[in-house]
């Protein structure tokens, strides 16, 4: 088996006719044509699905929402907005009926922005650090052999394939005040209602549930380091703390980055766990709102509007990933097909 | 000298009986973290699931019982997660979930098996460009299509169907689909496929009759993925189904008991376990191959 999987990758170099000088330029035309042939149904697909609401998405956030004004009570007419619709959300500033930006009354959506901005933000960042420090180290326990190793890789599944709509509620039970959680811990803290802890509530759960997805991607990059390595490196005297920082982390960086890469994107489009353990609120009414949240909300309340933000969200998640890409040098494509090679080894 | 000799050669034992001690020590203290490591893990990964599973089994007046093992066992719970008269449509969501993640699923092989091919096989301008298209499309976040969409479906009158449900699966299935099989695909036996044609098979016959059966052990990995991304989906169904199209997801985050604003924990739990057991079996069967995809993939969790 591996010696075929092994030779696979290799053969677009190998290939007799493609190396043939003469020959190429066709062969590579004949290949672009039957790509094009393959390629094009899934694109459009994905052009419909996606590139259509993305589109017209960004077409309505740039008109104003008919309906009645809540300050004033009359009627505003439809029409182009400008940027209206991205100040109301980015520098609270609602457009009265006379067509004067002002700052919106209280208990306008448009006043949660910055806090769910916050809130997304401090969920992304808590969870991916515990999430990367637990999956590191589940992954070197994986990594090694031992009995049993296999009931660990089947354990770790069973988080990953419950829905996470279900995660959600076996926590709300968990988390729940006459719960087992404070009975074990001998607490009476109101998990899914408290400022605070209804924050970490969300945090415990989505750990619990993303962990083992990440312990996943670094262990199939952790089984390309090859042994003869840590070989070498015990020979010349590194303790396992030298081992770990001067050869693991260096080695399983690529992979490292992709998983962190994946788990930022993922966990700043939260919406299932807050929405459901926290019925989007917790503590104040909005201590767990994160964007997305944010976004459904508002979509009842105006579509143009709702638009606005969703494609605020977007582009928020766009620059994160751009940042990833350009400055910490994750590189997915590569990273994804190496590690497959090694998965199948 | 026979004495020196053999006092030597036994101290020469010793010192390799005491090495041996220190080695048994250095490799049993590690071994030893190991497992309670492993231990520590399995209990992480499966003392919530084992817990959602004994409250489902459990009267709901013990519903706050902390006995870890079954108590007070009854089937009652699932009777109310099936109880229509309840309002809990749990039967026919998972008939909704099982008939949107198939037709999702189907759609996504259809359109993303072709597209996979070309990106595992074939050499072409642009192809990076779409490899990296593709991978951003299944980063993409839901709420970005939910708006439009909502407000397309209502004027087209489609808000509750079927249709308002698949087509938004598949922007985040059909990514997932395409990349998972394309990392599946470029491990294929290739040189079998030449040889196939070098024998007189067109390149679509080579496909159907060599590469297809080779692949369908990872076309089927690459279907059960889609139809778990497809069956965990809730934002977009939470918003744009019907009671009577709802998936799983929507049921039982609406939960209701038998008393008026009590959370009916045991039924949602007993709801939860119905839904998850026949997932988590699947996923343990196909363990190696799931754990393949995923990690080629880099499948939403």
């Amino acid at each position: 088996m591996s010696a075929v999987t092994e030779a696979a990758p290799k053969l677009p170099t190998s290939n007799p006719v493609r190396s043939g000088g003469r020959k190429r330029g066709g062969l590579n035309e004949a290949h672009g044509r039957w790509a094009t042939y393959l390629i094009t149904p899934a694109i459009v697909v994905l052009g419909i699905v996606i590139g259509y609401p993305v589109v017209s998405a960004i077409i309505m956030s740039f008109q104003k929402d008919a309906g009645l004004d809540k300050a004033t009570g009359l009627f505003v007419a439809g029409g182009f907005a400008g940027f209206s619709n991205y100040a109301h959300w980015l520098l609270q500033q609602c457009v009265s009926a006379t067509g004067v930006a002002a700052a919106c009354p209280p208990g306008n959506l448009g006043a949660q922005f910055w806090n769910a901005f916050g809130t997304t933000f401090f969920f992304t960042a808590f969870t991916v650090v515990f999430e990367t420090i637990l999956g590191f180290w589940m992954a070197i326990i994986m990594n090694r052999s031992f009995r049993g190793r296999g009931l660990v890789r089947a354990a770790i599944l069973v988080p990953w394939a419950i829905p996470t709509a279900v995660t959600a509620k076996l926590w709300f039970f968990i988390f729940a005040f006459n719960g087992i959680l404070n009975s074990l811990l001998g607490t009476k803290i109101l998990w899914t209602s408290d400022e605070w802890a209804s924050k970490f509530a969300i945090i415990i759960a989505d750990t619990w549930k993303t962990t083992p997805f990440m312990a996943l991607l670094i262990l199939a990059g952790l089984q390309l380091i090859s042994q003869e390595i840590y070989e070498a490196g015990r020979m010349d005297g590194a303790s396992t703390v030298q081992q770990f920082f001067r050869l693991t982390l260096p080695l399983v960086k690529p992979a490292l980055l992709v998983a962190v890469l994946f788990r930022v994107l993922d966990a700043l489009r939260i919406y299932d766990l807050p929405a459901i353990l926290t019925q989007g609120g917790g503590g104040s009414g909005n201590a767990t709102t994160t964007l997305s949240i944010l976004v459904v909300d508002q979509i009842r309340q105006g579509f143009n509007s709702a638009s606005a933000l969703s494609t605020i969200t977007f582009l928020i998640i766009f620059i994160v990933a751009f940042i990833f890409v350009r400055f910490l040098g994750a590189n997915v494509v590569q990273t994804q097909a190496s590690q497959q090679k090694g998965e199948l080894k | 000298m026979t004495i020196a000799a053999e006092r030597s050669s036994a101290i020469a034992r010793d010192r390799a009986k005491a090495d041996a001690k220190v080695r048994v020590r250095k490799t049993n203290a590690p071994m030893i973290r190991t497992v309670v490591s492993a231990v520590i893990i399995v209990l992480w990964c499966l003392a919530p699931f084992y817990w959602m599973i004994v409250t489902a089994f459990r009267q709901v007046g013990f519903t706050y019982d902390t006995s870890p093992w079954p108590t007070h066992v009854t089937l009652d719970n699932f009777r109310t997660a099936f109880s229509t008269n309840l309002g809990n449509h749990l039967g026919q969501a998972m008939l909704n979930s099982v008939f949107i993640g198939g037709t999702v699923t189907v759609v996504a092989l259809v359109f993303g098996t072709s597209a996979a091919y070309a990106l595992a096989r074939l050499e072409f301008k642009g192809k990076s460009i779409i490899a990296g298209m593709i991978l951003a499309a299944s980063m993409f976040p839901g709420v970005a299509l939910i708006t439009p969409l909502f407000q397309l479906f209502t004027n087209i009158g489609w808000m509750g169907t079927y249709q308002a449900l698949i087509i938004p699966s598949i922007s985040f299935v059909l990514p997932l689909t395409v990349y998972t099989l394309t990392a599946f695909l470029r491990e294929m036996p290739w040189d079998l496929e030449e040889a196939a044609r070098i024998d007189g098979c067109t390149r679509v016959q080579a496909f159907r009759r060599v590469i297809l059966p080779l692949a369908a052990p990872a076309v089927f990995t690459t279907a059960i993925l889609a139809f778990i991304a497809s069956w965990n989906e809730y934002l977009i169904s939470s918003q744009l189904s019907s009671d009577a199209t709802q998936p799983v997801t929507v049921a039982i985050a609406g939960f209701a008991g038998s008393q008026p604003h009590v959370e009916p924990y045991t039924a949602v739990m007993a709801a939860g376990t119905i839904v998850t057991v026949p997932l988590v079996i699947l996923v343990l069967i196909f363990q190696r191959k799931i754990v393949a995809g995923l990690t080629a993939g880099g499948v939403k969790g």
